[in-house]
């Protein structure tokens, strides 16, 4: 197997896992840290948002290393799709397979169908005039950057950085990102999806 | 241009990212319904091994590349802000299926529909902005 069939397999989990430590890594040595959601604020802030709202009123020219990271992580993501795309599409349990059919959600089986990353019902383009698809993109989108602010941090700036910190803050928002998923999961999705 | 070194860390998170299927809408369902141990593994690694490379910088006061030590800072006390922001971000994470790491990541797989998931996180954050003092912290 050439060096490049073994990156375009799907990555185990460990190696996945220690792969993130090594970019949280060479952030801490770079001088900046590890969270991604910072970066709203700092998009609200290149746009002009400190002339109305303190709390964008800062330095933010001293966070644009952070901008430079997760523009970088888009291009990442293209050279993996592009160059070492997987064979299959992402392998996901049948239980939850089945389920999402059952709400009309459709897991790709062949690379014909999808790469398995987003489905196609909620995220292709043709399909965003609908109701509950402008409410899972538009709503959810609202949801993540209001939510992590909030808290102060995503599952980068909490989940791990901050749990690896030791940081009990940090532990209550990763119960909190669990209690919202769960319920949004189990509750309130399967109602969105028969809109 | 001491910023463009962090194009090595984001290239490698953004590949990492998909590779991992972290990204993937269908694995986030699959780990909110306890249906597969992929997305724990990960996360669970992460979280181990960045705590022991956390505790060794620390024990080693080791520097960064500009030769200041490096520092954790500790997060505020509290739980309100904690746990209804990660309520509301946990929602919309499962209706989303992304983070914003991997948000920005999905833009390269050529997603369109994620710039606007991206707008309206921008919003949002804005919008928090607005009513931060109303808020309880």
């Amino acid at each position: 197997m050439s060096i490049v069939e073994i990156i375009s397999q799907p990555w185990h989990w460990a190696v996945s896992g220690a792969g993130i430590v090594f970019v949280m890594f060479l952030l801490l040595w770079f001088g900046g840290n590890f969270g991604a959601s910072a970066n709203l604020r700092t998009m609200c802030a290149i746009g002009g948002a400190g002339k109305n709202v303190s709390f964008f009123d800062y330095d933010w020219k001293a966070q644009l290393w952070n901008l430079v990271f997760v523009a970088s992580a888009a291009v990442g993501g293209y050279i993996a799709v592009t160059f070492f795309s997987s064979p299959e599409p992402v392998q996901i349990a049948q239980a939850t397979q089945d389920h999402l059919a059952s709400m009309g959600i459709q897991t790709p089986q062949t690379i014909s169908e999808g790469l398995g990353y987003v489905p196609s019902e909620i995220f292709a383009i043709e399909n965003f005039f609908s109701l509950q698809n402008i409410i899972l993109l538009v709503v959810g989108g609202f949801f993540v950057g209001f939510g992590t602010r909030y808290a102060g941090g995503c599952t980068s700036g909490h989940a791990i950085s901050g749990l690896s910190n030791l940081q009990l803050p940090s532990l209550i928002a990763v119960i909190g990102f669990f209690i919202g998923g769960l319920t949004m999961t189990w509750v309130i999705l399967p109602i969105i999806l028969s809109l | 241009m001491k910023i463009l070194k962090y194009t090595i860390p984001g290239v490698l998170f953004g590949i990492i990212m998909t590779k991992s299927e972290a990204i993937s809408w269908f694995r986030i369902q699959e780990m909110f319904r306890f249906e597969s141990f992929h997305m724990y593994g990960i996360i669970g690694v992460a979280v181990t091994l960045a705590t022991l490379m956390t505790f060794i910088i620390k024990k080693t006061n080791k520097r960064n590349i500009e030769g200041k030590e490096i520092t954790f800072s500790p997060k505020n006390k509290s739980v309100a802000r904690y746990m209804i922001g990660g309520i509301i971000f946990g929602l919309g994470w499962a209706m989303t299926g992304a983070c914003p790491g991997p948000l920005f990541t999905l833009v390269g797989h050529g997603i369109l529909t994620i710039l606007i998931v991206i707008a309206s996180a921008v919003l949002g954050t804005y919008v928090y902005g607005l009513l931060r003092t109303k808020l309880p912290h």
